[in-house]
């Protein structure tokens, strides 16, 4: 029994639990940034595929189609590992911040980029479920009360198109935070390398001379909890959001 | 940054095609398995789930929410340390098949329980009234049923796993995107960044497009059916 004290003595360390910490923090940080970014990119990409049908426009919409059949059919690896090479790195991420060195938070900034770019293109295509089911006759009463293009997206059509993707956004953010772990596999930023990290040098904390079944039980076990919460909380969350709109469909269609 | 265009970067690619082969072979291998055993987990928990049985119900709804509510990438980590730390090791790719199978296998659930959820409550009765026992009545009614409603949810499944497979990576992978990024990053093979990433990425596309599509079409056809038939319905 001493193999799981020792092991369950890494959770009283307290450098262990700010390395921790921090590595959550990161997460949530990646991730909130990364849907946020990727709403605004899917928007564009999503009204370009749906909308764009005539003459010039076709182009753009081929663009935005390839766009997202590519990245929704290979592995968000395969792009962080082609981000890691190719992304060029603005002089602000070249430098030591949030307690990173200069080149972790390179690799933090080329990463994110890459989660980025793939995940707009999964919210792309959720976006456009929701303009898809925005009625036409939106926008012929937008132009006839003079709206132009622009305004009939921005205050007419995007709205109620939000509105009705709420839920499955919010489920995209479980699925952000999930693929975030991703990173790993480049940097030790965010929370899984981080656990990682700390098992690999485990024995050094536990004060036992080797790496013990238990230590892996204990800190991915954590790592496991950590994340369970946080999208546990969501989904929940998400759940009762659509139970309530289904309620209140059912209540429409009761009175129409 | 080893040129798109520059003809030695492509020649190695074509050098070493060996090791791309591999790589592919080992993830459609992995993948193939897995999706065996998602889609027998996806049978057993989803039966469990709509068992109407309390406690089997509880099973399946922990399973279901304990592993979609973690990272894939953590799940395969766990397994392969907790084996290769207690001296039971069953090597990278098998370690990759159960991970992405039990991972796979809690969304599978969730994709036959709506399915088997969707078919109207008098065919379960009818087949009950008509002496069915409970395998039978699953086997031969409900399940050929639901298996034209779930096919596009489920094959969105099947391209996540596909793409999952570079979750081996972490554990030292076996899979076609951990042999490219090792043949990008190698000693004697390095350089030929862009054409390796190409080539790697096209094979994953190749697989997985033709899948989402097929699902994707699929489904539109089942919402213009369903369509049709509200119309009979409401004429």
């Amino acid at each position: 029994m001493s193999e799981l004290e020792a092991s369950f003595s890494l959770l009283k360390d307290q450098n262990v639990l700010i390395y921790v910490g921090r590595g959550v923090l990161f997460t949530l940080i990646i991730s909130v940034i990364a849907v946020l970014l990727s709403i605004l990119f899917g928007t564009v990409l999503a009204i370009l595929r749906n909308y764009c049908n005539t003459g010039v426009g076709k182009i753009f919409r081929a663009i935005a189609t390839f766009y997202i059949e590519l990245f929704r059919n290979t592995p968000l690896l395969l792009w962080i590992f082609i981000c890691v090479v190719f992304c060029p790195t603005p002089a602000f991420f070249s430098q030591k911040m949030f307690g990173l060195t200069s080149v972790e938070s390179k690799l933090l900034w080329k990463a994110a980029v890459a989660l980025v770019l793939f995940e707009s293109s999964i919210i792309a295509e959720i976006i456009r479920g929701g303009l898809n089911s925005v009625a036409q006759g939106q926008f012929e009463a937008a132009y006839s009360q003079g709206f132009g293009t622009v305004k009939t997206f921005l205050l007419i059509i995007l709205p109620q198109a939000f509105r009705s993707v709420v839920p499955t956004l919010l489920g995209q953010v479980i699925s952000t935070i999930k693929d975030s772990s991703y990173l790993a596999n480049v940097a030790t930023i965010e929370l899984m390398s981080r656990v990682k990290t700390i098992l690999a040098v485990a024995n050094r904390y536990t004060g036992q001379g080797n790496i013990h079944t238990s230590d892996v039980f204990v800190l991915f076990g954590l790592a496991a909890a950590i994340y369970f919460v946080i999208n546990f909380t969501l989904s929940c969350i998400v759940r009762s959001m659509q139970g309530r709109r289904k309620r209140a469909a059912r209540r429409d269609h009761a009175f129409a | 940054m080893s040129g798109f265009f520059s003809i030695r970067a492509w020649d190695k690619v074509w050098t070493y095609r060996e090791t791309f082969l591999l790589g592919l072979w080992n993830t459609v291998k992995t993948s193939l398995f897995a999706i065996l055993l998602a889609i027998l987990l996806g049978i057993v928990f989803g039966l469990m789930a709509t068992s109407g049985k309390k406690v089997l119900k509880a099973i399946a709804r922990v399973y279901i929410e304990v592993i979609q509510n973690t990272p894939i990438l953590l799940q395969c980590c766990f397994l392969y340390y907790a084996l290769a730390f207690s001296g039971h090791s069953i090597g990278i790719i098998a370690t990759g098949v159960v991970a992405l199978g039990v991972y796979t296998g809690a969304y599978m659930a969730e994709v036959f329980r709506s399915g088997i959820e969707a078919i109207p409550k008098g065919q379960f009765e009818a087949a009950q009234s008509q002496g069915f026992k409970y395998v039978e009545k699953m086997y031969y009614i409900i399940l050929p049923q639901t298996l034209k409603i779930i096919l596009p949810p489920a094959v969105n499944q099947v391209v996540n796993l596909i793409k999952n497979t570079s979750c081996l990576y972490i554990i030292g992978g076996a899979d076609l995107i951990s042999l490219t990024y090792s043949f990008v990053t190698g000693e004697n093979t390095g350089g030929s960044y862009a054409p390796g990433y190409i080539v790697s990425g096209l094979f994953f596309f190749l697989i997985c497009y033709p899948l989402s599509k097929f699902a994707g079409s699929w489904e539109a056809y089942l919402k213009k059916k369903d369509r049709r038939i509200v119309a009979v319905k409401e004429a």
